[in-house]
Protein backbone atom coordinates (compact mmCIF):
# COMPACT_ATOMS: atom_id res chain seq x y z
CA UNK A 1 0.00 0.00 0.00
CA UNK A 2 1.36 3.46 -0.65
CA UNK A 3 2.28 5.37 2.04
CA UNK A 4 0.78 8.50 0.35
CA UNK A 5 -2.47 7.09 0.67
CA UNK A 6 -2.07 5.65 3.92
CA UNK A 7 -1.57 9.49 4.97
CA UNK A 8 -4.60 10.29 3.16
CA UNK A 9 -6.60 7.83 4.40
CA UNK A 10 -5.80 8.03 8.52
CA UNK A 11 -6.16 11.86 7.82
CA UNK A 12 -9.76 10.86 7.01
CA UNK A 13 -10.40 8.16 9.79
CA UNK A 14 -9.03 11.09 12.55
CA UNK A 15 -11.28 13.45 11.16
CA UNK A 16 -14.14 11.21 11.24
CA UNK A 17 -13.27 10.34 14.50
CA UNK A 18 -13.51 13.85 15.81
CA UNK A 19 -17.53 13.86 14.87
CA UNK A 20 -17.59 10.10 16.28
CA UNK A 21 -17.57 8.44 13.07
CA UNK A 22 -15.56 6.02 11.62
CA UNK A 23 -14.29 5.04 8.29
CA UNK A 24 -15.98 2.00 7.86
CA UNK A 25 -19.85 3.24 8.96
CA UNK A 26 -19.03 1.92 12.33
CA UNK A 27 -19.47 3.53 15.80
CA UNK A 28 -16.59 4.03 18.23
CA UNK A 29 -17.98 1.40 20.37
CA UNK A 30 -19.12 -1.31 17.81
CA UNK A 31 -16.92 -4.55 16.64
CA UNK A 32 -16.82 -5.38 13.39
CA UNK A 33 -18.72 -8.56 12.38
CA UNK A 34 -18.06 -11.98 14.11
CA UNK A 35 -18.00 -15.38 12.88
CA UNK A 36 -17.30 -18.49 14.61
CA UNK A 37 -16.65 -22.10 13.38
CA UNK A 38 -16.02 -24.65 15.62
CA UNK A 39 -14.33 -28.15 14.89
CA UNK A 40 -12.53 -27.53 11.18
CA UNK A 41 -9.51 -29.32 11.90
CA UNK A 42 -10.08 -33.12 12.82
CA UNK A 43 -6.77 -33.68 13.76
CA UNK A 44 -6.52 -31.74 16.54
CA UNK A 45 -8.31 -32.58 19.62
CA UNK A 46 -9.94 -28.83 19.78
CA UNK A 47 -10.42 -26.44 16.56
CA UNK A 48 -11.98 -23.27 16.02
CA UNK A 49 -11.96 -20.05 12.98
CA UNK A 50 -12.69 -17.02 13.88
CA UNK A 51 -13.81 -13.57 11.63
CA UNK A 52 -13.04 -10.41 12.77
CA UNK A 53 -13.93 -8.39 9.85
CA UNK A 54 -10.98 -8.98 7.60
CA UNK A 55 -9.14 -10.58 10.56
CA UNK A 56 -8.58 -14.28 10.11
CA UNK A 57 -7.47 -16.35 12.84
CA UNK A 58 -7.33 -20.18 13.63
CA UNK A 59 -6.70 -22.08 17.12
CA UNK A 60 -5.93 -25.44 17.47
CA UNK A 61 -6.06 -27.32 20.35
CA UNK A 62 -3.71 -30.11 21.03
CA UNK A 63 -3.49 -32.28 24.39
CA UNK A 64 0.14 -34.46 25.47
CA UNK A 65 1.48 -35.50 28.31
CA UNK A 66 4.39 -33.60 30.11
CA UNK A 67 6.16 -32.76 33.58
CA UNK A 68 4.22 -30.59 35.76
CA UNK A 69 6.32 -26.65 36.99
CA UNK A 70 8.12 -27.53 40.40
CA UNK A 71 5.86 -25.10 41.73
CA UNK A 72 2.79 -26.67 40.91
CA UNK A 73 3.27 -30.13 40.81
CA UNK A 74 -0.57 -31.01 40.72
CA UNK A 75 -1.55 -29.02 37.95
CA UNK A 76 -1.72 -29.79 34.66
CA UNK A 77 -0.13 -26.98 32.44
CA UNK A 78 -1.18 -24.85 29.85
CA UNK A 79 1.37 -23.27 26.48
CA UNK A 80 -0.48 -20.82 24.37
CA UNK A 81 1.59 -19.93 21.13
CA UNK A 82 0.93 -17.27 18.64
CA UNK A 83 2.39 -18.15 14.58
CA UNK A 84 2.21 -14.77 12.75
CA UNK A 85 2.18 -16.44 9.47
CA UNK A 86 4.07 -14.62 6.37
CA UNK A 87 1.10 -15.15 4.49
CA UNK A 88 -0.86 -13.39 6.79
CA UNK A 89 0.36 -10.00 5.65
CA UNK A 90 3.40 -8.29 3.85
CA UNK A 91 4.69 -6.90 7.23
CA UNK A 92 4.99 -10.73 8.76
CA UNK A 93 8.31 -12.34 8.04
CA UNK A 94 9.18 -15.94 8.55
CA UNK A 95 11.21 -17.16 11.65
CA UNK A 96 10.88 -17.77 15.33
CA UNK A 97 8.26 -15.66 17.08
CA UNK A 98 9.03 -11.93 17.51
CA UNK A 99 8.02 -9.52 20.40
CA UNK A 100 4.84 -9.30 18.93
CA UNK A 101 3.48 -12.41 18.30
CA UNK A 102 5.19 -13.32 21.71
CA UNK A 103 2.80 -10.53 23.65
CA UNK A 104 -0.61 -11.39 21.47
CA UNK A 105 0.31 -15.51 22.70
CA UNK A 106 1.44 -14.28 26.40
CA UNK A 107 -2.22 -11.67 26.16
CA UNK A 108 -4.22 -14.91 25.30
CA UNK A 109 -2.35 -16.80 28.14
CA UNK A 110 -3.37 -14.62 30.55
CA UNK A 111 -6.80 -14.35 29.46
CA UNK A 112 -7.14 -18.31 29.80
CA UNK A 113 -4.98 -18.58 33.06
CA UNK A 114 -5.95 -15.72 35.23
CA UNK A 115 -9.65 -16.29 34.78
CA UNK A 116 -9.22 -20.08 35.55
CA UNK A 117 -11.35 -21.36 32.93
CA UNK A 118 -9.45 -24.64 33.01
CA UNK A 119 -9.80 -26.50 36.41
CA UNK A 120 -6.13 -27.59 35.95
CA UNK A 121 -5.89 -29.77 39.05
CA UNK A 122 -8.40 -32.11 36.79
CA UNK A 123 -5.09 -32.43 34.38
CA UNK A 124 -3.07 -34.14 36.78
CA UNK A 125 -1.96 -37.57 36.28
CA UNK A 126 0.19 -38.38 39.07
CA UNK A 127 1.64 -35.89 40.93
CA UNK A 128 5.39 -34.34 40.37
CA UNK A 129 5.49 -36.76 37.72
CA UNK A 130 2.54 -36.76 34.79
CA UNK A 131 0.30 -34.29 33.50
CA UNK A 132 -1.69 -33.57 30.80
CA UNK A 133 -0.44 -30.22 29.00
CA UNK A 134 -2.68 -28.54 27.00
CA UNK A 135 -1.15 -26.46 23.83
CA UNK A 136 -3.24 -23.81 22.12
CA UNK A 137 -2.11 -23.23 18.90
CA UNK A 138 -2.82 -19.95 17.40
CA UNK A 139 -2.99 -19.16 14.13
CA UNK A 140 -3.18 -15.63 12.21
CA UNK A 141 -3.99 -16.29 8.87
CA UNK A 142 -4.85 -12.65 7.66
CA UNK A 143 -4.09 -9.29 9.67
CA UNK A 144 -6.90 -6.84 9.46
CA UNK A 145 -6.11 -5.14 12.41
CA UNK A 146 -7.43 -6.15 16.37
CA UNK A 147 -5.10 -9.57 16.31
CA UNK A 148 -6.03 -10.15 20.22
CA UNK A 149 -9.20 -10.28 20.55
CA UNK A 150 -9.84 -12.20 17.14
CA UNK A 151 -7.05 -14.66 18.91
CA UNK A 152 -8.66 -15.11 22.48
CA UNK A 153 -12.14 -15.28 20.75
CA UNK A 154 -10.22 -18.25 18.96
CA UNK A 155 -8.62 -19.92 21.82
CA UNK A 156 -11.58 -19.79 23.40
CA UNK A 157 -13.67 -21.29 20.87
CA UNK A 158 -11.13 -24.28 20.42
CA UNK A 159 -10.92 -24.70 24.04
CA UNK A 160 -14.74 -25.04 24.01
CA UNK A 161 -14.77 -27.43 20.95
CA UNK A 162 -11.75 -29.85 22.85
CA UNK A 163 -12.28 -33.06 23.19
CA UNK A 164 -9.84 -35.42 25.33
CA UNK A 165 -9.29 -39.12 25.09
CA UNK A 166 -9.91 -41.13 27.35
CA UNK A 167 -7.74 -42.68 29.30
CA UNK A 168 -7.21 -44.51 32.91
CA UNK A 169 -3.75 -45.32 34.32
CA UNK A 170 -2.24 -48.89 34.96
CA UNK A 171 0.99 -49.56 36.96
CA UNK A 172 1.60 -45.61 36.27
CA UNK A 173 1.35 -46.15 32.04
CA UNK A 174 -1.17 -44.17 30.48
CA UNK A 175 -3.93 -46.03 28.76
CA UNK A 176 -6.11 -44.65 26.03
CA UNK A 177 -9.70 -45.90 26.13
CA UNK A 178 -12.35 -45.55 23.40
CA UNK A 179 -14.37 -42.60 23.54
CA UNK A 180 -13.65 -38.96 23.92
CA UNK A 181 -14.69 -36.91 26.66
CA UNK A 182 -15.18 -33.08 26.62
CA UNK A 183 -12.92 -30.43 28.18
CA UNK A 184 -14.85 -28.92 31.17
CA UNK A 185 -14.22 -25.25 30.54
CA UNK A 186 -15.94 -23.44 33.68
CA UNK A 187 -15.06 -19.75 32.20
CA UNK A 188 -15.79 -18.08 28.98
CA UNK A 189 -13.04 -14.68 29.49
CA UNK A 190 -13.42 -12.41 26.52
CA UNK A 191 -11.03 -9.77 25.47
CA UNK A 192 -11.89 -6.50 24.41
CA UNK A 193 -9.47 -4.46 22.27
CA UNK A 194 -9.66 -0.57 22.98
CA UNK A 195 -7.73 1.88 21.12
CA UNK A 196 -7.25 5.41 21.47
CA UNK A 197 -6.94 7.91 18.44
CA UNK A 198 -6.83 11.42 18.86
CA UNK A 199 -8.02 11.16 22.81
CA UNK A 200 -11.32 9.25 21.74
CA UNK A 201 -11.59 5.59 22.62
CA UNK A 202 -12.68 3.01 19.65
CA UNK A 203 -13.49 -0.22 20.17
CA UNK A 204 -11.91 -3.13 17.77
CA UNK A 205 -9.40 -1.01 15.53
CA UNK A 206 -9.00 -1.93 11.95
CA UNK A 207 -5.60 -2.52 10.17
CA UNK A 208 -6.01 0.89 9.42
CA UNK A 209 -6.79 2.50 12.81
CA UNK A 210 -4.56 0.34 14.74
CA UNK A 211 -1.61 2.00 12.46
CA UNK A 212 -2.53 5.80 13.07
CA UNK A 213 -3.59 4.95 17.32
CA UNK A 214 -1.70 6.31 19.82
CA UNK A 215 -2.03 3.12 22.37
CA UNK A 216 -4.43 0.29 22.89
CA UNK A 217 -5.69 -1.46 26.15
CA UNK A 218 -6.79 -5.08 26.23
CA UNK A 219 -8.92 -6.13 28.97
CA UNK A 220 -10.07 -9.67 29.28
CA UNK A 221 -13.73 -10.01 31.46
CA UNK A 222 -15.30 -13.15 32.95
CA UNK A 223 -18.91 -13.31 33.29
CA UNK A 224 -19.41 -12.10 36.34
CA UNK A 225 -18.07 -9.03 35.28
CA UNK A 226 -14.15 -9.49 36.93
CA UNK A 227 -11.60 -8.07 35.33
CA UNK A 228 -9.03 -10.95 34.68
CA UNK A 229 -6.16 -9.81 31.89
CA UNK A 230 -5.59 -6.12 30.78
CA UNK A 231 -2.26 -4.82 28.65
CA UNK A 232 -1.38 -2.32 27.51
CA UNK A 233 0.36 -1.61 24.23
CA UNK A 234 1.64 0.97 22.14
CA UNK A 235 4.03 4.01 23.18
CA UNK A 236 1.01 6.52 23.81
CA UNK A 237 -0.68 7.05 27.48
CA UNK A 238 -4.34 7.05 28.84
CA UNK A 239 -5.55 9.05 31.99
CA UNK A 240 -6.64 7.46 35.09
CA UNK A 241 -9.86 7.88 34.05
CA UNK A 242 -9.58 6.93 30.46
CA UNK A 243 -8.20 3.50 32.04
CA UNK A 244 -11.71 3.61 34.14
CA UNK A 245 -13.98 4.00 30.92
CA UNK A 246 -12.27 1.45 29.33
CA UNK A 247 -12.89 -0.91 31.78
CA UNK A 248 -16.64 -0.14 31.91
CA UNK A 249 -16.72 -0.20 28.06
CA UNK A 250 -14.64 -3.87 28.10
CA UNK A 251 -17.06 -5.21 30.39
CA UNK A 252 -20.39 -4.19 28.06
CA UNK A 253 -18.75 -5.20 24.96
CA UNK A 254 -17.75 -8.82 26.27
CA UNK A 255 -21.14 -9.29 27.59
CA UNK A 256 -22.82 -8.46 23.77
CA UNK A 257 -20.15 -11.28 22.17
CA UNK A 258 -20.88 -13.78 25.18
CA UNK A 259 -24.32 -13.03 24.49
CA UNK A 260 -24.45 -13.57 21.05
CA UNK A 261 -22.31 -16.37 20.88
CA UNK A 262 -24.41 -18.33 23.30
CA UNK A 263 -21.70 -19.17 25.81
CA UNK B 1 -1.20 -22.41 45.39
CA UNK B 2 -1.25 -26.05 45.66
CA UNK B 3 -1.46 -26.47 49.73
CA UNK B 4 -4.08 -24.66 51.69
CA UNK B 5 -3.74 -21.17 50.94
CA UNK B 6 -1.58 -19.18 54.31
CA UNK B 7 -2.38 -16.08 55.48
CA UNK B 8 -0.77 -13.42 53.64
CA UNK B 9 -1.96 -11.02 55.87
CA UNK B 10 -2.10 -11.42 59.76
CA UNK B 11 -4.95 -10.33 62.59
CA UNK B 12 -3.22 -7.18 62.89
CA UNK B 13 -3.57 -6.52 59.52
CA UNK B 14 0.00 -6.28 58.63
CA UNK B 15 1.47 -8.46 55.80
CA UNK B 16 4.40 -10.99 55.70
CA UNK B 17 7.37 -8.62 55.61
CA UNK B 18 5.50 -6.39 58.60
CA UNK B 19 4.24 -3.73 56.38
CA UNK B 20 0.98 -2.01 55.92
CA UNK B 21 -1.14 -2.89 52.84
CA UNK B 22 -0.66 0.44 51.59
CA UNK B 23 2.64 0.89 52.41
CA UNK B 24 6.00 0.44 50.25
CA UNK B 25 9.16 -1.56 50.60
CA UNK B 26 12.33 0.43 51.48
CA UNK B 27 13.79 1.60 48.07
CA UNK B 28 17.14 2.95 47.85
CA UNK B 29 18.22 4.22 44.49
CA UNK B 30 21.06 5.82 43.35
CA UNK B 31 22.25 7.28 39.80
CA UNK B 32 25.25 6.91 37.49
CA UNK B 33 27.13 4.54 38.96
CA UNK B 34 28.49 2.43 36.17
CA UNK B 35 31.30 4.82 34.48
CA UNK B 36 31.23 3.31 30.87
CA UNK B 37 27.80 4.21 30.52
CA UNK B 38 26.08 7.35 29.26
CA UNK B 39 23.60 7.16 32.13
CA UNK B 40 23.24 4.55 34.72
CA UNK B 41 21.23 4.10 37.78
CA UNK B 42 20.83 1.10 40.58
CA UNK B 43 17.29 0.51 42.67
CA UNK B 44 16.80 -1.34 45.44
CA UNK B 45 13.32 -2.05 46.06
CA UNK B 46 12.78 -4.39 48.80
CA UNK B 47 14.93 -7.54 47.61
CA UNK B 48 15.02 -6.03 44.15
CA UNK B 49 18.54 -5.67 43.06
CA UNK B 50 18.27 -3.81 39.50
CA UNK B 51 21.03 -1.69 37.80
CA UNK B 52 19.65 0.07 34.26
CA UNK B 53 22.35 1.53 31.92
CA UNK B 54 21.88 3.44 28.64
CA UNK B 55 23.77 3.98 25.58
CA UNK B 56 23.33 6.71 23.42
CA UNK B 57 22.43 8.23 21.27
CA UNK B 58 24.23 6.35 19.11
CA UNK B 59 25.16 5.01 15.72
CA UNK B 60 21.98 2.04 15.41
CA UNK B 61 23.24 -1.21 14.32
CA UNK B 62 22.07 -3.10 12.06
CA UNK B 63 21.66 0.28 10.60
CA UNK B 64 18.65 -0.20 8.56
CA UNK B 65 16.69 -0.27 11.42
CA UNK B 66 17.83 3.55 11.69
CA UNK B 67 14.35 6.19 10.97
CA UNK B 68 15.05 9.52 9.07
CA UNK B 69 12.74 11.20 11.84
CA UNK B 70 13.43 9.92 15.06
CA UNK B 71 16.02 7.84 17.47
CA UNK B 72 15.22 4.29 18.03
CA UNK B 73 14.35 3.30 21.57
CA UNK B 74 15.60 -0.20 22.35
CA UNK B 75 15.24 -1.91 25.61
CA UNK B 76 16.30 -5.33 26.61
CA UNK B 77 15.24 -6.32 30.41
CA UNK B 78 17.06 -9.18 31.18
CA UNK B 79 17.15 -11.40 34.16
CA UNK B 80 20.84 -12.90 36.04
CA UNK B 81 20.58 -16.81 35.94
CA UNK B 82 20.92 -16.08 39.92
CA UNK B 83 18.94 -13.78 40.53
CA UNK B 84 15.88 -16.48 40.84
CA UNK B 85 15.34 -19.23 43.81
CA UNK B 86 15.93 -21.82 40.83
CA UNK B 87 18.38 -20.87 38.36
CA UNK B 88 17.18 -19.07 34.86
CA UNK B 89 18.63 -19.84 31.83
CA UNK B 90 19.98 -16.68 30.63
CA UNK B 91 18.63 -16.68 27.04
CA UNK B 92 15.81 -14.48 27.09
CA UNK B 93 12.82 -16.05 27.53
CA UNK B 94 9.08 -15.14 26.41
CA UNK B 95 8.71 -13.16 29.87
CA UNK B 96 11.66 -11.20 29.14
CA UNK B 97 10.79 -10.46 25.40
CA UNK B 98 7.40 -9.18 26.33
CA UNK B 99 8.66 -7.43 29.73
CA UNK B 100 11.57 -5.56 27.34
CA UNK B 101 8.24 -4.49 24.43
CA UNK B 102 6.16 -3.01 27.37
CA UNK B 103 9.16 -1.53 29.31
CA UNK B 104 9.92 0.60 25.73
CA UNK B 105 6.36 1.58 25.08
CA UNK B 106 6.39 3.10 28.68
CA UNK B 107 9.20 4.84 28.81
CA UNK B 108 8.91 6.39 24.77
CA UNK B 109 6.40 8.91 25.36
CA UNK B 110 8.48 10.90 27.98
CA UNK B 111 11.34 11.19 25.01
CA UNK B 112 11.97 13.34 22.38
CA UNK B 113 12.35 10.85 20.23
CA UNK B 114 12.34 13.37 16.97
CA UNK B 115 15.78 15.36 18.48
CA UNK B 116 18.01 12.73 17.02
CA UNK B 117 16.83 11.14 14.09
CA UNK B 118 18.61 8.42 12.46
CA UNK B 119 20.48 7.00 16.01
CA UNK B 120 19.35 4.75 18.64
CA UNK B 121 19.25 4.94 22.66
CA UNK B 122 20.01 1.22 23.88
CA UNK B 123 18.61 0.66 27.72
CA UNK B 124 19.91 -2.41 29.33
CA UNK B 125 18.11 -3.52 32.22
CA UNK B 126 20.00 -6.00 34.74
CA UNK B 127 17.89 -7.65 37.13
CA UNK B 128 20.43 -8.98 39.76
CA UNK B 129 17.94 -10.51 41.87
CA UNK B 130 14.23 -10.41 41.82
CA UNK B 131 11.62 -9.95 44.71
CA UNK B 132 8.13 -9.75 42.53
CA UNK B 133 7.81 -6.34 40.71
CA UNK B 134 10.91 -6.21 38.82
CA UNK B 135 8.80 -4.65 35.58
CA UNK B 136 8.05 -1.71 37.65
CA UNK B 137 11.43 -1.10 39.33
CA UNK B 138 13.10 -1.59 36.33
CA UNK B 139 11.47 1.49 34.12
CA UNK B 140 11.37 3.49 37.22
CA UNK B 141 15.71 3.06 37.14
CA UNK B 142 15.64 2.72 33.75
CA UNK B 143 13.94 6.45 33.58
CA UNK B 144 16.55 8.05 35.55
CA UNK B 145 19.58 5.96 33.68
CA UNK B 146 17.96 8.18 30.56
CA UNK B 147 17.96 11.07 32.05
CA UNK B 148 21.43 10.57 33.55
CA UNK B 149 22.61 10.04 29.88
CA UNK B 150 21.16 13.93 29.47
CA UNK B 151 18.59 12.78 27.07
CA UNK B 152 15.94 15.55 26.47
CA UNK B 153 12.53 14.13 28.09
CA UNK B 154 9.47 15.42 29.35
CA UNK B 155 8.79 13.96 32.66
CA UNK B 156 10.49 10.74 34.57
CA UNK B 157 8.86 7.49 34.14
CA UNK B 158 7.92 5.80 37.62
CA UNK B 159 6.14 2.46 38.07
CA UNK B 160 4.67 0.89 40.92
CA UNK B 161 2.43 -2.15 41.35
CA UNK B 162 -0.56 -2.65 43.45
CA UNK B 163 -2.67 -5.93 43.50
CA UNK B 164 -5.10 -8.01 45.89
CA UNK B 165 -3.70 -10.62 48.64
CA UNK B 166 -6.09 -11.88 51.52
CA UNK B 167 -9.02 -9.93 49.57
CA UNK B 168 -7.55 -7.04 50.64
CA UNK B 169 -6.23 -4.30 47.89
CA UNK B 170 -2.37 -3.75 49.06
CA UNK B 171 0.32 -1.43 47.28
CA UNK B 172 4.03 -3.05 45.89
CA UNK B 173 3.52 -6.81 46.18
CA UNK B 174 6.79 -8.69 46.69
CA UNK B 175 7.39 -12.43 45.02
CA UNK B 176 5.56 -14.47 47.76
CA UNK B 177 2.26 -12.09 47.53
CA UNK B 178 2.60 -12.05 43.77
CA UNK B 179 2.66 -15.59 43.24
CA UNK B 180 0.30 -16.07 46.13
CA UNK B 181 -2.30 -13.28 46.13
CA UNK B 182 -4.84 -13.34 43.60
CA UNK B 183 -4.15 -10.37 41.35
CA UNK B 184 -1.30 -8.02 40.49
CA UNK B 185 -1.53 -4.71 38.70
CA UNK B 186 1.71 -3.00 37.65
CA UNK B 187 1.35 0.58 36.38
CA UNK B 188 4.17 3.48 35.18
CA UNK B 189 3.41 7.17 35.68
CA UNK B 190 4.60 10.45 33.96
CA UNK B 191 3.75 12.16 37.03
CA UNK B 192 3.88 15.80 36.20
CA UNK B 193 1.26 14.67 33.20
CA UNK B 194 -0.60 13.04 34.88
CA UNK B 195 -0.53 10.33 32.19
CA UNK B 196 -0.36 6.28 32.27
CA UNK B 197 2.62 4.82 30.23
CA UNK B 198 1.84 1.29 31.25
CA UNK B 199 -0.71 -0.80 32.61
CA UNK B 200 -1.30 -4.87 32.92
CA UNK B 201 -2.90 -7.10 35.06
CA UNK B 202 -2.84 -10.74 36.09
CA UNK B 203 -5.36 -12.31 38.10
CA UNK B 204 -9.46 -11.65 38.81
CA UNK B 205 -10.34 -8.36 40.26
CA UNK B 206 -13.99 -6.72 40.25
CA UNK B 207 -14.46 -3.22 38.65
CA UNK B 208 -14.57 -1.30 42.22
CA UNK B 209 -11.45 -3.59 43.18
CA UNK B 210 -9.52 -3.03 40.23
CA UNK B 211 -10.02 1.24 40.52
CA UNK B 212 -8.94 1.08 44.07
CA UNK B 213 -5.39 -1.00 42.88
CA UNK B 214 -5.14 1.67 40.02
CA UNK B 215 -4.95 4.50 42.29
CA UNK B 216 -3.34 2.65 44.89
CA UNK B 217 -0.53 2.16 42.63
CA UNK B 218 -0.66 5.65 40.76
CA UNK B 219 -0.33 6.94 44.73
CA UNK B 220 2.63 4.55 45.22
CA UNK B 221 4.02 5.96 41.78
CA UNK B 222 3.97 9.53 43.34
CA UNK B 223 5.84 8.72 45.96
CA UNK B 224 8.59 7.18 43.74
CA UNK B 225 8.89 10.00 42.28
CA UNK B 226 9.98 11.60 45.17
CA UNK B 227 12.80 9.82 45.95
CA UNK B 228 13.75 9.56 42.04
CA UNK B 229 13.46 13.03 41.47
CA UNK B 230 16.12 13.04 45.17
CA UNK B 231 18.03 10.14 43.61
CA UNK B 232 18.76 12.79 40.52
CA UNK B 233 19.94 15.74 42.25
CA UNK B 234 21.80 13.78 44.89
CA UNK B 235 24.69 12.92 41.51
CA UNK B 236 24.76 16.86 40.70
CA UNK B 237 25.02 17.78 44.29
CA UNK B 238 28.05 15.93 45.26
CA UNK B 239 29.74 16.97 41.84
CA UNK B 240 29.12 20.79 42.70
CA UNK B 241 30.80 19.74 46.17
CA UNK B 242 33.88 19.19 44.06
CA UNK B 243 34.03 22.16 42.36
CA UNK B 244 34.01 24.59 45.04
Amino acid sequence: MSSVIVRIKQKQIAELIAKEKRVDGRGLSDYREIKVEQGIIERAEGSARVLLGKTEVMAGVKIGIGRPFSDTPDAGVLTVNAELVPLASPTFEPGPPKENAIELARVVDRGIRESEAIDFKKLCIKPGEKVFVVFVDVYVLNHGGNLIDASALAALAALLNTKMLNYEIEEDEVKIKPGYTPLLVRKHPIAVTIAKINDKLIVDPSLEEEQMMDTRLTMTTDEDGNICAIQKGGSGTFTQKQVLEAAKIAREKAAEIRKKLKW
Amino acid sequence: MSQKPEKLIDKKGLRLDGRKPEELRQIKIEVGIISNADGSAYIQQGKNKILAGVYGPRELHPKHLALPDRTVLRCRYHMAPFSVQERKSPAPSRRDIELSKVMREALEPSIFLEYYPRTGIDVFVEVLQADGGTRCASITAASLALADAGIPMRDLVVACAAGKIDNTVVLDLMDTEDKKGSADVPVALMPNFNEITLLQMDGILTHEEFEKAVNLALDGCKRIYVMQKEALKAKYESVKEVEE
